[in-house]
């Protein structure tokens, strides 16, 4: 196999890796996955940007990132955290965006307006909502609620 | 820690390596410190909402600890990695920011507190993100993108609070009275430092003061609050001299490696 059939190789097996909060959203989706190279000894080299710096889901995602490759038969799988340039959610994949709605999460604005804002509301429609809190479940969301339907949803926060 | 003596190699930035991992301390530990003091919060918030507000700040200021800690480690080359940094150095050997441990307080003093820390971060690390070591500039540009979201927190709470009821108003000023003396080791710079600025590895920490009192007094207006006239500031933190406050909380936050060295699940 040429490097590039190995890259497209662990790119592939990397489509079906799940993040650990939302598992319907692959690492793909999330936008986390910098590159993949092949290495000089048949296996690959793959850089993972962290969400936020403190996301307790980070091991998690990275062990699921070498255990899906090894699957594949790589013989050898390098992990490099890459911190710069920072992971932001406009990196998040239109397929990430139409998952985040099918589970009722507003999806970030791209490009992402940094800090707190408001969205309509997923279940009517609405504009008219308030912030609940800044903070939500995981680092990467908070809690809003719809004015008109009162019904309470999340949103993926603007990074 | 002192200095590294003269003749030991200099990185790739011109800067002796003990002095580097003296920096990466001094950040780590204010961020770690500060982190731990929110998660006395924890269950304890007057509502659920800031209780996962605190909670969460302080999940990404332990994000930045561990990225300071481990390459401190690294650096430093004795095989310590970022949990014996955080759970087997003792008082003296924590480099925080006197600010970061004092006393939540109410929760004024606690959101205060953050305020005057976050509007700092905020400065110092797009003043780190074009640092000549370029590990440190990457973690400082990972770090400020979530920093500028604590600061929207703290400072929408120290407008609401001072701008708020009699009560309120005059809990929040006593707490800036309170801490203001603890906010000109922020930009006081030592020796280490000083080395450190010369070798563009840090900002002119005196630099960053009139941007950050800019944005204090603008907070400060819409807040309806009067920033304290400048008197003696404490400092000491930074060389490890430290009130009687952080011995307890690191007595309860190392208690489970000191008393089952290794244990983990």
């Amino acid at each position: 196999m040429t490097p590039h059939d190995i890259e497209q190789r662990a790119w592939a097996a990397l489509q079906s890796v799940p993040d650990p909060e939302l598992p319907l959203l692959t690492v793909i989706d999330l936008g986390i996955i910098r590159h993949v190279r092949a290495t000089a000894s048949g296996g690959v080299s793959v850089g993972v940007a962290p969400t936020y710096l403190g996301c307790p889901a980070t091991t998690v995602i990275e062990q699921s990132v070498g255990d899906a490759l090894r699957a594949e038969g790589f013989p050898e799988v390098q992990l490099q955290t890459v911190l710069d340039p920072p992971w932001t959610t406009d990196w998040m994949t239109d397929d990430g965006r139409r998952k985040l709605r099918e589970l009722g999460i507003v999806p970030p604005d791209r490009p992402a307006s940094r800090g707190m804002q408001a969205a309509a509301c997923p279940q009517c429609g609405s504009p008219q909502t308030s912030l609940v809190s800044a903070f939500g479940s995981t680092p990467c969301k908070a809690l809003l609620r719809c004015d008109s339907c009162l019904e309470p949803f999340e949103r993926f926060k603007c990074l | 820690m002192t200095a590294a003596p003269s003749s030991a190699p200099l990185n790739s930035a011109g800067v002796a390596p003990g002095d580097l991992v003296e920096l990466l301390l001094r950040l780590g530990d204010s961020s770690l410190i500060l982190a731990q003091r929110l998660g006395e919060w924890i269950g304890h918030a007057p509502a659920i909402e800031e209780d996962l507000a605190l909670s969460n700040t302080a999940l990404d200021l332990v994000g930045q600890a561990r990225a300071f800690l481990t390459y401190a480690g690294e650096l430093e080359g004795r095989g310590r990695d970022e949990d014996a940094l955080a759970f087997l150095r003792d008082t003296r050997e924590y480099r925080n920011l006197l600010l970061v441990e004092q006393p939540n307080g109410d929760f004024g003093v606690t959101i205060v507190r953050q305020c005057l820390f976050d509007l700092f971060q905020r400065e110092l690390f797009a003043a780190l993100s074009s640092s000549a070591d370029a590990r440190l500039a990457h973690i400082a540009r990972k770090a400020l993108t979530e920093t500028a979201y604590h600061v929207q927190y703290s400072r929408g709470w120290v407008v609401r609070l001072g701008d708020g009821t009699d009560e309120s108003h005059r809990r929040v000023q006593q707490a800036l009275d309170d801490l203001w003396r603890f906010t000109g080791e922020m930009f006081t710079a030592d020796a280490v430092e000083q080395r450190l600025e010369v070798a563009g590895v840090l900002p002119c920490l005196s630099g960053l003061r009139p941007a950050w009192l800019a944005a204090v007094d603008e907070m400060l207006r819409e807040a309806t609050l009067t920033r304290p006239a400048d008197g003696f500031f404490h400092t000491g933190g930074k060389q490890g001299h430290h009130g009687e406050g952080l011995g307890r909380m690191l007595a309860e936050m190392q208690f489970l490696q000191r008393a089952y060295p290794g244990a983990s699940w």
